[in-house]
């Protein structure tokens, strides 16, 4: 037996055919031959963090902003179940990883041995689909396998757990092109591709008088080709088009069509459109809580038409009248050929008048805030921030909380894959190990994590990772002392009660940044914000710049729980009914 | 509708019984995706019954039982199809037209003055009794859910009775092409 090979050696060399690149991940006792055989080659370059929890967050950055997958590499127990996180937000946002997990040696599951856990049950419901390979023959199929069902379809995270035996254990590698995927394993649209739906959507487009674009994250993870088809049909219809904070930089935010984003704290003008429209074209979107708000009162007058690659999105929540089931790029390429094909032409006269009303609606200005005094206005610390890196290739990651739905609202995407954030779990401390993996994919780019105060501190130990691989991502602290989000909610339905939500003895961030040999810098006033964003642009190096702002600033637009698209809030003083406040207040 | 962090807004369809057969690859884990799915989403599994039907193709045939509104079951249908290690989903109530039976052993405590009345009554339901070396008396019955309810709650009003049931098999009865 010749063509032998270890376990451990299968696993990097399926990894190679693969086309990985790097690994991010954390050795441990149970994936010690792994680390012994990575380290013997030079082709996959490992990153090492510092919290397993880290590493799963870059490699989500690493394969949105490259469209490539993502690849962790951890050991048993602990190892394991510091990923849960990582690939449970990897399952809501649809982000293609291959996590590998060490396990204990076969003859030692199930005692409840040193470093165990039962990693393929506790991750079941967190991943696409996860193996416990027992037979070192397997291994190479599992991972091509693991490959192909993390990026087919839906993309989502995929686990493979090897007991230690099996990575020691020898036998042979078989190749990627020999391995046959049973169909029913798999995505695959239907042949005809729903031809007849695909007329009927668009024959009802070219029919709307009030028509509107919802567009999601599935035509990010349909690629870059799918987000100029989607502009390209936008254009030809003439339609408005709303994006959800999944779907930011498939439309550029400067095209004359976008009203930007939608939901809690999307736009008034594409909420009130969403609401009075007459035909809705969901593409890649999935009716969303924070989208709709409540589901009596979405969009109660429109034709709704929604392409999704998952079914199971299809009448989850919102009865559609036009389903399409399959990949976002072959959907509207077909779209668009028919439309050209039959020569249709929507009705300009009530397309003008639709837009005339949302023009209306646009005049409120929704995102106006205070900018008065010398503070800074975390809102204002966002558009300088755009403003100053808008000519740079720059990706944006956020963690979780107000100044995400800050950087969603005043940070301008004109390209996809540049905006990074976790929407579906709303993970606190995933931006920061998300820069890191998007700057990894593109050394040469400007990597910008904007963060909150709170958040930062979920998982400030990756400064060593960061700083380790010279990795110049900038970390932006929207610094207001508090978890802000939480401060509004309490604010505006508990009275006002701050229950555990001021951080006290908060870390001096410029020190902090020091003491890992990182650059800190920190603005306290408007004079100083320029520079400070500036002077971290131009430094090779990790930053952190501690932007002090306003403290109690809120964030609007806002749809409260348990309102309606058309019940938006635009400002502290317009306070909402007591009634639907306290039928809201139960609601996430 | 189904659930969302919002009310439902529709008018919501009736509740009724379905039997879902599910065919899957039979590999390790693949019984606690199934009943995972329905746990993690808040569906009820009214019986569950599953076993390995072909030897060559290692496919097993899950049966469940569960019960929601069409919105509901149309809903379990789509996520069970998104389980890597699913076949196919069949929902045999929409189909219309299928056969199910289900197997109940039933330990039955014998006395002489109920004696004659459980014999009647098991020969009436065509009851098998099961010859036990302990010479027990175990009766098996098979068929129809509602038949096997009914003769629990008759021999019920008889006497103590202990009862385990299979949960109920079904198979689509519609004319195929007989190719194979």
């Amino acid at each position: 037996m010749n063509n032998e090979i270890t376990g451990a050696e299968i696993v990097l060399k399926s990894l190679a055919e693969q086309g990985v690149e790097v690994v991010f991940g954390y050795p441990g006792g149970a994936v010690l031959p792994i680390y012994d055989t990575l380290f013997k080659q030079n082709s996959i370059k490992h990153v090492l963090v510092r919290q397993e929890g880290g590493a799963i967050h870059a490699a989500e950055g690493y394969a949105r902003s490259t469209g490539k997958t993502g690849v962790v590499l951890v050991t048993s127990g602990p190892g394991a179940t510091n990923v849960v996180t990582g690939l449970t937000d990897a399952m809501m946002d649809s982000v293609p990883i291959v996590c590998i997990t060490g396990q204990v040696p076969q003859h030692l599951i199930g005692s409840d041995a040193f470093q165990e856990c039962d990693t393929t049950g506790i991750t079941r419901p967190c991943t696409k689909h996860n193996y416990l390979v027992k037979d070192v023959n397997k291994l190479s199929s599992v991972f091509h396998e693991a490959f192909t069902i993390a990026q087919n379809g839906r993309p989502g995270p995929v686990l493979i757990d090897i007991p230690k035996d099996v990575q020691f254990a020898s036998g042979t590698y078989e190749e990627k092109n020999k391995i046959v995927i049973p169909s029913h394993r798999l995505f695959e649209p239907s042949p005809d591709f729903e031809k007849n739906k695909i007329d009927e959507a668009v024959d009802l487009i070219s029919k709307a008088k009030k028509p509107i674009f919802y567009i999601g994250g599935g035509c990010i993870n349909s690629g870059p080709q799918a987000s100029k088809l989607v502009r390209e049909f936008i254009n030809i219809v003439g339609s408005p088009v709303t994006m959800t904070l999944m779907g930011l930089g498939v439309v550029a935010s400067s095209d004359k069509n976008s009203l930007g984003m939608l939901g809690m704290h999307g736009m008034y003008e594409a909420n009130m459109a969403m609401h009075q429209c007459d035909v809705m074209i969901n593409i890649g979107a999935r009716f969303d809580d924070r989208v709709t708000g409540r589901l009596d009162a979405f969009s109660p007058n429109s034709k709704k038409i929604h392409i999704d690659i998952d079914e199971s999105n299809i009448n989850k929540t919102i009865n559609v009248d036009v389903p399409i089931i399959g990949d976002v790029k072959q959907v509207v390429e077909k779209m668009i050929s028919v439309w050209k094909e039959k020569k249709y032409k929507i009705n300009t006269d009530s397309l003008n008048l639709w837009w005339d009303k949302i023009n209306k609606w646009k005049e409120i200005d929704c995102l106006n805030y205070n900018s008065e005094g010398k503070q800074i206005k975390p809102q204002y610390a966002v558009q300088r921030l755009y403003e100053l890196t808008k000519n740079t290739k720059t990706f944006i990651t956020t963690e979780v909380g107000q100044h995400q739905m800050w950087a969603a609202q005043f940070y301008k995407f004109d390209e996809p894959n540049r905006w990074l954030t976790s929407g579906g779990l709303g993970t606190m401390g995933y931006g920061f190990p998300a820069a890191i993996g998007a700057q990894v994919g593109h050394p040469d780019a400007l990597v910008v994590d904007i963060a909150g105060d709170a958040s930062i501190l979920m998982n400030i130990q990756e400064m060593s990772t960061a700083v380790q691989y010279r990795l110049p991502v900038k970390i932006f602290i929207l610094n207001n002392e508090y978890m802000g989000m939480v401060r509004q909610w309490q604010e505006l339905l508990h009275g006002g009660r701050y229950s555990e939500s001021y951080t006290d003895s908060l870390p001096d961030f410029v020190k902090l940044a020091e003491s890992y040999k990182a650059v800190g810098l920190r603005a306290k006033t408007t004079d100083e914000l320029d520079d400070v964003i500036t002077q971290m642009i131009e430094t090779k190096n990790t930053v952190i710049a501690d932007i002090w702002v306003t403290k109690e600033e809120n964030c609007f637009p806002m749809i409260q729980s348990g309102s309606a698209h058309n019940e938006m809030m635009l400002s502290k003083d317009q306070k909402q009914d007591k009634k639907s406040a306290e039928k809201g207040k139960i609601l996430v | 509708m189904n659930k969302s962090v919002y009310d439902s807004p529709d008018q919501v369809s009736e509740i009724k019984r379905h039997i879902l057969t599910v065919l899957v690859d039979n590999e390790p884990g693949v019984l606690a995706r199934v009943i995972g799915m329905f746990s993690g989403r808040g569906y009820n599994i009214d019986s569950l019954n599953v076993a390995e039907v072909s030897n060559d193709e290692n496919i097993s045939r899950i049966t469940i039982v569960t019960h929601g509104t069409s919105e509901v079951v149309s809903q379990i249908e789509k996520q069970l199809l998104r389980i890597v290690p699913v076949h196919s989903v069949t929902n045999l109530d929409q189909e219309g037209s299928s056969v199910e039976a289900e197997v109940a052993l039933v330990y039955i405590y014998i006395s002489d003055t109920n004696k004659k009345k459980v014999y009647q009554l098991c020969d009436l339901y065509r009851a098998r009794k099961i010859e036990n070396e302990n010479n027990t008396t175990i009766f098996e019955i098979a068929g129809a859910s509602e038949r096997v309810n009914r003769f629990i709650k008759e021999i019920n009003e008889i006497t103590k009775v202990e009862i385990v049931r299979s949960g109920p098999v079904a198979i689509s009865s519609i004319q195929k092409n007989e190719e194979e």
